[in-house]
């Protein structure tokens, strides 16, 4: 078992250009069901042996896919992702940078009452190792494990996933939220998900300055989690008021500084790694592997 | 993005919300005829610089005649401001803006922003107008109201009324200021702003609203829907290594520290920060190459990294997924070489060819200490960096 993907998982590519066309390819090779991609105006043609549709529905009547990925450039990303919804997917994840975020306010309205999740965007998206990848990640760092990792930046999991491996431990899902401030999966919806997961023993979460989204994971840690949870928390030196590439990393008012999040988490029995290279330690210090 | 207060005042004024006739003046004589043309006086003459804190610092004076306004004006520009946003080396005032002062009865606060929380535009209005909000938000919270709204259906009448009230505004000014709140949702939206803040936002002795201070925020990634506001961007008032990091696609914020830092990846650059003030040094500045980097672009960041006279040492943290380790060690030799490496380099590399790009660095000839490991580089650094100092 795993969250989110496995290897069931049926995935189609929105926007099947140079970006999307390369990891697509990556994650055929990964191993991951890539059913075929959507471009509007090239529908009935096959690229690379994906079948390309004009729209969602069609690609989703046609392949049987519950999951989408999405490399559409900034300026029509949010509007895909809508798509994506009104076609009816479980999951759709979005790694497009650069969304304006009051088009992601929409979304987040148009999404209410239907069923569909969305992870991202501005992320490097999830992997279940050995199983499917969707996203950019490079699959070979991850190993099969009971270790789920969840996180708001792309190179810093990879670190973690490297920590982790080097420890003999492996993953059971890795889930990258992305770093906008306004988003489709919290940290929270990740912890709830890797609870329920049979074959999730432990988890780290991996969290960044500014918002207040890890001090509720951590409240959901104290109150309703069995299992051990280590995190790190990036951001300790960054001055206020500074964007720091994250749109969401930004600290105002004192509010959101890693000071302040890393004593609400320790409060919460959470294993916090001061450093970035001990985020491995630190779960192995509340974590016995079976 | 930000803009300047007289740019900020023109954009309200297009959305209709009520703000001071005003003009912008570049120098003392036209600073007087302005003042002439707009009003019979008193006028208030204010340096636009980016930061806040302008009152304190003596950019912002109230003249009584025109010929005032002129010496005021003539005073204020070409001198350095500093204010607690500034830092310690002031912003030179090169404009004023020049405007109809008004007799304030009351000063309230209105902001709009984008919450994460709610994943909604919000209305956040105080009674505490004139004062820092922060200081507001910590100290009385209670003076603090706030209306998330709906983006489909936008800032309801209700909505804009009951703030109103909560503010203690009555009879005619409920109506004024519903008026005026549902002018700055509108100016929010369509300008794509990422904070809009008046503060304050004054009742004057004859009951009518009026926007003194104008703070605008635009959001970057939607800043191509906005040419107009794009061309409004004043580079003077940007660090000039942070405007030439923007043309180059990366990432650049700069610090006081002296380990400058190349870093694939924002989450892991500032933990790359972290790591070496945890090893006891101090950043020179986060700096994320992104994904894609080429060696045109490793090059360009390091020649930004070193153009920071603080830099005694460089830590180069890359974490290759996509990014290959070779193409890496390609740029960071083609670089050292371009701008005639002098400080103690560290690269820590990992992921995809990782040993050829190791191996690329060792025989390159270039004096680059490698590192295992985040810990052990930064280490490293900070050991390399304290012996050049001593």
């Amino acid at each position: 078992m795993s969250i989110l993907i496995d290897k069931n998982t049926k995935v189609i590519t929105q926007g099947l250009g140079a970006t999307g066309l390369f990891h697509a390819q990556g994650a055929r090779e990964y191993g991951t069901q890539m059913v075929g991609g959507v471009t509007p105006g090239k529908g009935g043609t096959v690229v690379d042996g994906f079948p390309v549709y004009d729209t969602v529905a069609d690609a989703v009547e046609d392949s049987g896919a519950q999951a989408s990925v999405i490399y559409v450039p900034p300026p029509f990303a949010a509007d895909s992702i809508m798509e994506a919804v009104d076609a009816g997917l479980d999951l759709v994840i979005c790694i497009t940078e650069g969304i304006p975020v009051l088009d992601m306010v929409k979304v987040k309205q148009y999404m209410k009452g239907k069923t569909t999740r969305l992870v991202g965007p501005n992320c490097p998206g999830v992997i279940t190792p050995g199983q499917c990848k969707i996203g950019i990640m490079p699959g070979y760092i991850h190993k099969p494990g009971k270790v789920g990792v969840v996180s708001r930046s792309g190179t810093l999991t990879y670190e973690a996933v490297w920590q982790l491996t080097g420890y003999g431990l492996g993953q059971s899902t890795c889930v990258g939220i992305g770093g906008d401030p306004v988003n489709g999966t919290s940290h929270l919806d990740c912890l709830k998900m890797f609870e329920e997961d049979p074959d999730t023993e432990a988890v780290i979460m991996i969290g960044e300055i500014g918002g207040s989204a890890e001090e509720e994971a951590a409240r959901f840690v104290k109150e309703n989690m069995t299992k051990p949870v280590a995190a790190y928390i990036a951001g300790v030196t960054a001055p206020p008021g500074k964007r720091m590439g994250h749109a969401g990393a930004i600290i105002s008012g004192g509010k959101g500084t890693a000071a302040e999040k890393v004593a609400v988490l320790e409060e919460c029995g959470i294993a916090v790694a001061q450093s970035p290279a001990e985020m491995a330690q630190a779960l192995m210090k509340v974590y016995r592997p079976s | 993005m930000n803009i300047h207060e007289y740019q900020a005042k023109a954009i309200l004024r297009k959305f209709g919300v009520p703000v001071p006739d005003g003009h912008v003046c570049y120098n003392g004589a036209s600073a007087r005829e302005w003042a002439k043309r707009l009003g019979e006086g008193p006028w208030v003459v204010k340096a636009q610089i980016h930061a806040g804190g302008r009152g304190k610092g003596g950019g912002v004076k109230l003249a009584r005649t025109s010929e005032e306004v002129r010496l005021t004006a003539r005073d204020m520009l070409g001198m350095t401001l500093r204010t607690h946003q500034t830092g310690p080396e002031g912003k030179v005032v090169t404009r004023v803006l020049v405007e109809n002062g008004c007799t304030i009865a009351r000063e309230l606060y209105v902001s709009l922003l984008v919450d994460r929380a709610t994943s909604r535009v919000t209305v956040m209005a105080s009674t505490e107008g004139g004062m820092d909000i922060e200081e507001v938000a910590a100290k009385t919270p209670e003076k603090i109201f706030t209306e998330a709204v709906d983006p489909l259906v936008g800032l309801t009448g209700f909505q804009c009324r009951k703030l109103a009230f909560a503010l203690g505004l009555t009879g005619k000014l409920t109506a004024k200021a519903a008026k005026v709140f549902e002018a700055l949702y509108t100016t929010f939206v369509a300008c794509d702003c990422s904070l809009l803040e008046i503060n304050p936002l004054v009742v004057t002795a004859e009951d009518e609203l009026l926007c003194l201070d104008a703070k605008f925020g635009f959001d970057d990634n939607a800043i191509f829907r906005h040419p107009k506001i794009a061309d409004m961007r004043d580079y003077d008032e940007e660090d000039p290594n942070e405007v030439e990091a923007s043309q180059h696609d990366l990432s650049y914020v700069s610090l006081n520290g002296n380990i400058g830092c190349l870093v694939n990846g924002a989450g892991l650059a500032m933990a790359t920060m972290d790591i070496i003030k945890f090893s006891g040094g101090e950043p020179a500045n986060f700096l994320d190459v992104g994904g894609g980097a080429t060696i045109e672009r490793v090059t360009e960041a390091f020649k930004l990294i070193l153009s920071d006279k603080n830099v005694k040492g460089i830590l180069v943290n890359i974490f290759g997924g996509i990014m290959k380790c070779d193409v890496i060690a390609t740029g960071v030799i083609e670089a050292a070489k371009q701008v005639s490496l002098n400080v103690p380099l560290v690269v820590r590399l990992e992921g995809t060819n990782v040993e050829l790009g190791k191996k690329m660095l060792a025989e390159s000839g270039l004096n680059i200490v490698a590192a295992d490991g985040m810990a052990d580089a930064a280490r490293k650094i900070v050991a390399a960096v304290k012996g050049v100092e001593q």
